[in-house]
């Protein structure tokens, strides 16, 4: 009832054009401008441009950005935040658990995300099983139900998340069984044998009730899998099981994004050639997770180079939500470019999650989601100032109850001592 | 099989990346020292002795610095090795580690941060555990980072001693600057973890009152040449209580921080407040006790007992007027080790200044430490350790070009 009150209140306040000018606006899609005007209306992007090169609305809400710099809110592929939960010990598959089922929407971690300019996230389990359950693309907005916070992907198929899987050392033994990394593969592709066989009676059946197969949701979600409308983010990191990973996904292929791929760089070239997407972390310092123990920083480097589709991930709480622009600065001081550091923190995260036609860069058209910066997003002295999501300003430096999250202080952040040795 | 060298060249050259640097950082930690006489050129220098120099020259000799001036004033001698940069700086100084008793495999056998047979063992000594050759210790290196205050790791009551080495030198007898700086004392709920006993905050503090009861009278003994049966324990306690060393003091809530104040009241020790994700609660008791604080890594994850910690706590003593550092602490997973140059930068760009945290990170950290007539700025006769960068050392994109330990360029640049 409150939110059909509410309702024709927040279109009202989208109705006249919201008018941004002398920032300088990085696009993503094109070149920076450095004096630019930015004009959105009802949740979605207007028109971006140079100044005197865009058309004004007579009745825009002028927003005065000198100094200022603005881009698309940043996309983070691979996080922890909402304090959601996965599969439990009793197996190591579990494609049919939904995360968005346990998310907390007022949880303080999604003021947290915002305050680091964060307004498009996919929300994963954990990786203590070989599937460890459906992940929740989300913009983290101020909302009463997960619902209002999500982003489907395709109307017609109502997605909104992938499947989290993982390989390497974290399965291992922790829901009892798979005990190696053979075994791991093994159990996997037993599964999706099973849903391929699944999938062919849904398909031989052609929508008869009398032919179709008992409803199965493990299976459901693997045929979504199969039929590629739901994507694999695969956790990953010794070179070996990047390549395991991928010849699965090549076996029954599935749509895949690689998850941390700490050895990318021992692999970057056949990571490209596969074709598969790779969301990638920045560490400050070596060492601490015996099979991570080789990710490098020089990853954003050599995938650029390779030529892969590649975007950074917090995996909040390993990296703080607050530090994922931090996160790409510090893959730019071992060599990979500005330009792609920045697509690699909107953009592409939103390509690999299908979600690019919305978000991820400022376009004519697509949802008005932007931070506005203090200043050079490559200097540590910058702050986020302001996040908005589709036209609504949703977090605000200058409000002493949004600045708290930027900063942290007493009582902000939930007493729960995050135990989360599995990524 | 003669390709085995070529292609680790090959993979080398290819990534050139970090590996490349290391496998150079630790070439040069090995290499034999050369007491070579350098002049460092600086567009700024920071001596931490005064304000800044612009166009300033370093003189290093013998390991010592013997000259610090303007450019004008200062004329290179021949034969100094000379290197410019943009900016120069003291050696940044870690206020509190685990590096070097705790590796980067994070494997049982490199862990030796914590002993967990007993609650209270401050006998301990760091440098029976200290591995000189650490990888995280030249990583350290690299960024800049030339003393760490390390050892013993908080989670017991007393779980050992600290020590002050230099990130150089392939022994601990090389790296040593001061061989027992502190004992490490823990309080608060993080210490049932490890141990069945003390479970509780308060049955920690009794514990730990008893034992102190018992240094202070094997102290009196001592000190009036009674005979005694000799106890490393009580001897390092007896130490603490003669004020010959410190105890550093984790607490992180605003009551296990008073409670650290007040068992300091009660026995009157040196004490460092480590940790300290509150104290922005109670700076007014903190500053009347006049306790230093070795704060926490400001990127520390907001959890557990520091999950009220603030990013603006740094500039928040700065502004109470009591003495802090910062340190990288104890990481139990990843990162294995923190930065604590990259820790002070998210201080100085919340409220702290580039300045402000510049003079923490090095000769707040010395006085703290207690070891200021020797490191933590550019002075005449002070050890040559040196950072050279091509910019803020606090900047995302700054790089160190060069680190000058003892008067050695043990690291060329990043």
């Amino acid at each position: 009832m409150a939110l059909f009150c509410l309702l024709p209140i927040l279109l009202m306040a989208q109705e006249r054009p919201h008018l941004f000018t002398g920032a300088e606006i990085i696009p993503i899609a094109g070149d920076p401008i450095p004096n630019g005007v930015l004009i959105v209306q009802n949740g979605v992007v207007v028109a971006v441009g140079a100044a005197g090169e865009v058309e004004i609305p007579a009745n825009a809400i002028p927003f005065d950005m000198r100094g200022k710099v603005i881009m698309p809110g940043l996309v983070d592929t691979h996080s922890h935040i909402g304090e959601g939960d996965g599969g439990d010990r009793s197996a190591t598959l579990h494609p049919d658990v939904r995360i968005m089922d346990t998310i907390d929407p007022r949880s303080s971690t999604f003021r947290k995300a915002l305050s680091g300019g964060l307004t498009s996230v996919n929300i994963m389990p954990g990786s203590g099983h070989l599937m460890s359950g459906q992940t929740v693309y989300v913009k983290p907005r101020p909302a009463n139900t997960i619902e209002e916070m999500l982003i489907v992907v395709d109307e017609q198929t109502g997605i909104y998340g992938g499947l989290k899987m993982a390989n390497g050392t974290n399965p291992l033994r922790a829901a009892g069984s798979p005990g190696t990394r053979a075994k791991s593969a093994a159990m996997v592709r037993e599964l999706f044998v099973q849903a391929q066989e699944y999938k062919a009676k849904l398909d031989e059946a052609d929508g008869d009730p009398e032919k179709m197969p008992a409803r199965n949701l493990q299976m459901e979600a693997l045929v979504e899998v199969l039929e590629g409308k739901r994507i694999v983010h695969h956790h990953t990191h010794r070179h070996d099981d990047i390549l395991t990973a991928i010849r699965l996904a090549d076996e029954f292929g599935y749509r895949m994004v690689l998850q941390h791929v700490s050895e990318a760089w021992k692999v970057a070239d056949e990571i490209a050639a596969a074709g598969y997407p790779a969301s990638i972390i920045t560490l400050d310092s070596p060492g601490g997770k015996l099979e991570a123990i080789n990710l490098l920083n020089i990853n954003g480097r050599e995938l650029e180079e390779s030529g892969a589709l590649f975007a950074f991930h917090s995996d909040d709480p390993i990296v703080d939500s607050r530090f994922l622009l931090r996160s790409a600065v510090m893959a730019v001081k071992e060599g990979m470019s500005r330009e792609m550091a920045l697509k690699a923190l909107t953009l592409n995260g939103a390509a690999m999650m299908d979600i690019a036609h919305r978000v991820g860069s400022l376009e004519p058209g697509k949802d008005a989601d932007f931070i506005i910066l203090s200043g050079d997003p490559f200097s540590i002295y910058t702050h986020v100032e302001q996040t908005w999501i589709e036209g609504e300003k949703v977090w605000d430096r200058d409000n002493p109850e949004d600045r708290i999250y930027a900063t942290g202080g007493y009582e902000i952040f939930r007493s729960s001592a995050h135990h989360h040795h599995h990524d | 099989m003669r390709i085995t060298a070529f292609n680790l060249m090959g993979r080398v050259a290819r990534t050139a990346g970090m590996t490349l640097t290391l496998v150079i950082i630790s070439l040069f930690l090995n290499a034999p020292v050369t007491t070579a006489q350098i002049a460092v050129k600086g567009e700024i220098i920071y001596t931490m002795d005064g304000d800044p120099i612009q166009n300033g020259v370093v003189l290093i000799r013998d390991g010592k610095i013997e000259r610090v001036g303007s450019e004008s004033r200062v004329r290179i001698p021949s034969g100094y090795t000379v290197h410019e940069a943009k900016v120069v700086t003291p050696g940044f100084i870690d206020g509190r580690s685990v590096v070097g008793l705790a590796g980067y495999y994070n494997q049982q056998h490199d862990q030796d941060q914590l002993d967990t047979s007993g609650p209270i063992q401050p006998e301990l000594r760091a440098l029976d555990a200290y591995n000189a050759r650490e990888y995280l210790v030249a990583f350290l290196n690299s960024k800049g980072i030339t003393t760490i205050h390390t050892g013993h790791g908080p989670g017991a009551v007393i779980s050992g001693q600290t020590m002050l080495v230099k990130t150089a030198g392939s022994t601990v007898d090389e790296a040593l600057l001061d061989s027992t700086t502190a004992i490490a004392i823990t309080l608060g709920s993080g210490v049932r973890n490890n141990f069945s006993s003390p479970g509780t905050r308060s049955r920690l503090v009794a514990v730990l009152r008893q034992e102190l009861i018992r240094a202070k009278d094997y102290a009196e003994k001592r000190a009036a040449g009674e005979n005694q049966t000799r106890s490393l324990k009580m001897e390092v306690l007896a130490d603490l209580m003669d004020g010959k060393i410190s105890a550093m003091v984790t607490a992180h809530t605003a009551s296990d921080i008073i409670t650290a104040l007040r068992i300091q009241r009660e026995f009157g020790f040196r004490m460092l407040l480590d940790g300290a994700a509150e104290a922005y609660l109670v700076l007014d008791e903190i500053r009347e006790a006049g306790v230093p604080v070795i704060l926490h890594p400001p990127m520390i994850r907001p959890f557990g007992e520091a999950k009220n910690a603030s990013y603006e706590t740094a500039a928040l003593l700065k502004e109470a007027g009591i003495p802090f550092t910062f340190q990288s602490g104890f990481e139990g997973y990843v990162p294995k080790s923190r930065v604590v140059r990259y820790e002070a930068a998210i201080a100085a760009a919340n409220g702290l200044g580039m300045e402000n945290a510049l003079y923490a990170a090095t000769l707040g950290a010395a006085q703290i430490l207690g070891v200021e007539n020797r490191i933590g700025s550019l002075e005449r006769g002070k050890d040559a350790d040196l950072v050279l960068f091509d910019g803020d050392p606090f900047e995302y994109l700054t790089l160190v070009n060069a680190v000058i330990v003892d008067g050695v360029v043990v690291y060329p640049g990043e």
